[in-house]
């Protein structure tokens, strides 16, 4: 019934039959080469520098010297800075995400200043105020400590551009747990830690893994701020970003399969905290309360 | 009372610990004061099973408290796969878990449909009459109230305007909002004094007498039970019927200035009909007069 009359009103218009068929034909079209091209946009460089040469060169080139050096770097920096990020930043987020005080979204707004800060500018000012002649160059130098061009100068350069992006998820991801759950914590005797450890943070995970594996992959590509602040020394500061630079002139086959290298570790970042994050909203989901019972109603 | 709101004054003490003092400046975190809390949702850790949530009161296991509330089967289910009932019963494990010194339970049943209700407030009842501990009940249901409480505080604009049984709330409510609370018809009327009692003449139309004396403006509570149909022309407050309802074998028959319970003849066949003009009487005994607003809240400050 509902069908003659449907398609009634349709012989009903002034129109062809073949035009709307034509129209949705060329929706279909133009929608698929505007996918095809901005994805051939994003993709082509990516397939390029994986089949620039073959794989054995490629696995070879992995094994250069100024490559190990690189990854060497990269991973020691990386994990110290990722270790200060998570201990400091995650109580950091906590207090920022669940109090309410004067002046809470200035100093939100300030934790994002980095983010939109070129990173060589971000170098610079680490340098003016870390540096020999920086603004605590001094004191640094009293107490014996001299950072510049040193492997600590490479991790407070990731620290400064990455921790960022994981204080930024972390305040969001603790700003939505549920304050009643915080409260009940509370009147069961958990004190404030507690109340952080066993129920902040395990509902906030998918949040907080998600700020933490944008600001490593961050972290793992640093590339201005490093070589401003630490310089480009390979075994001590040449990370892998820094190793792609410098090896760009002398040998383009091992700058690009450390760029393979960087791709392959950004993308299985991305994919972990995708699946990570489904992985969580799965098991946390839970219906609203009497919902299980509300077929019961008559 | 569970330390989550910081009042503005008063003090709050359980025997000889006090928790708060706004004179002393005094304020026990909810950490330290010793408050089984339930939340109006039960906020249940999603995270953790039933008995990880009763765990996470205590130092230890408590398979016992599970047993005690019904639910030992479900130790190890999350609570997203409970119903509304057993989650009540979770929560007040573990709840209990933390050897409260009392309960405080925050309308626990505004998450549950009419049907789980019922059930889940006479098994809410039972598990109270046995658990020998102080419990406050927060709803704004004087059903739920009736079945629970022993005694019943009314709060009304911040203020405890009567703490009472249900009984004494019902015979002799302390201020109309009360009356209205518990179902009573409230009206509006002027008093005029008779030598024993009184006659209060009302704003929308008849006479009541009522055994307490009164002078002047007045509120009257009736309880609908109390109210008896009759001839129109045999009583000097007539009222047209606007809807009969079967509830619980008696008839609530709804007026339009009132609500009256009566029963049904013997057939079980209503004695009335919409639309009609019927009468009312009331046994002075019953009329209560009400002191004005204004001055019952002043008496009880």
């Amino acid at each position: 019934m509902t069908t003659a009359a449907h398609s009634g009103s349709r012989n009903g218009r002034d129109q062809p039959l073949w035009y709307g068929a034509l129209g949705r034909a060329a929706v279909v079209i133009g929608a698929t080469i505007v996918i095809a091209v901005v994805m051939a946009f994003l993709l082509l460089p990516i397939v390029a520098l994986f089949t620039y040469q073959p794989v054995h060169d490629l696995i070879d080139n992995f094994g250069a010297k100024v490559a190990t050096d690189a990854i060497l770097v990269s991973l020691k920096t990386n994990a110290i800075a990722f270790a200060i990020m998570i201990a400091l930043g995650t109580p950091f987020a906590y207090l920022i995400g669940r109090r309410r005080f004067r002046g809470r979204s200035l100093v939100i707004t300030l934790v994002e200043v980095p983010l939109v800060m070129p990173p060589a500018v971000a170098g610079l000012g680490l340098l003016v105020a870390f540096g020999r002649v920086g603004l605590l160059g001094h004191t640094l130098t009293v107490l014996g400590i001299d950072l510049a061009f040193t492997q600590a100068a490479v991790v407070l350069a990731i620290l400064f551009v990455a921790s960022p992006f994981y204080l930024r998820g972390a305040i969001a991801a603790f700003e939505g747990v549920d304050s009643t759950l915080l409260d009940v914590a509370g009147t069961l005797g958990a004190g404030p830690l507690r109340r952080m450890l066993r129920v902040a943070v395990p509902l906030a995970t998918a949040g907080l893994g998600a700020a933490a594996a944008l600001a490593f992959a961050r972290g793992v590509g640093e590339f201005g701020a490093t070589i401003l602040f630490a310089g480009s020394f390979q075994g001590t500061t040449q990370t892998l970003p820094l190793a792609v630079y410098s090896l760009f002139d002398a040998n383009l086959d091992q700058a690009i399969a450390i760029g393979v290298l960087l791709i392959t570790v950004s993308v299985a970042i991305l994919l972990a905290s995708k699946l990570v994050g489904s992985w969580t909203s799965s098991r946390l989901t839970s219906p609203s309360p009497g919902e299980r019972s509300s077929y019961a109603q008559p | 009372m569970a330390g989550l709101e910081r009042p503005l004054a008063g003090r709050i003490a359980l025997g000889d610990e006090v928790w708060f003092d706004a004179e002393r400046k005094l304020n026990v975190t909810p950490e330290r004061r010793r408050v089984g809390y339930l939340p109006q949702d039960y906020a249940l850790f999603p995270h953790l099973t039933v008995a990880g949530n009763v765990r996470f009161a205590g130092k230890r296991q408590r398979p016992d408290l599970l047993e005690r509330v019904g639910i030992a089967h479900l130790a190890g289910a999350r609570p997203s796969r409970l119903s509304g009932g057993e989650r009540q019963r979770a929560a007040l494990a573990r709840a209990l878990a933390r050897e409260p010194r009392v309960l405080l339970l925050d309308e626990p049943f505004g998450a549950l449909d009419a049907i789980t209700r019922q059930q889940v407030r006479d098994q809410l009842g039972d598990l109270l009459k046995t658990l020998r501990l102080p419990a406050l009940v927060v709803t704004h249901s004087f059903d739920d109230a009736v079945v629970l409480a022993q005694r019943i505080g009314v709060l009304d604009g911040g203020h405890l305007v009567q703490l009472a049984g249900a009984a004494e709330l019902t015979d002799s409510p302390a201020t109309a909002r009360v009356a209205a609370l518990t179902g009573a018809n409230v009206l509006d009327g002027t008093a005029t004094p008779l030598p024993s009692g009184s006659t209060i003449r009302l704003t929308t139309g008849g006479e009541l007498v009522s055994t307490q004396r009164a002078s002047g403006p007045v509120q009257i509570a009736v309880q609908p039970w109390e109210l008896k149909v009759c001839d129109p022309a045999s009583t000097a407050v007539t009222d047209r019927v606007v809807s009969v309802r079967d509830d619980h074998g008696r008839l609530l028959v709804r007026l339009t200035q009132f609500s009256v319970q009566i029963r049904p003849d013997s057939n079980g066949r209503p004695v009335i009909a919409e639309g009609q003009q019927v009468g009312l009487r009331a046994a002075p005994e019953d009329v209560r007069v009400l002191v004005s607003e204004d001055a019952s809240l002043s008496s009880v400050r």
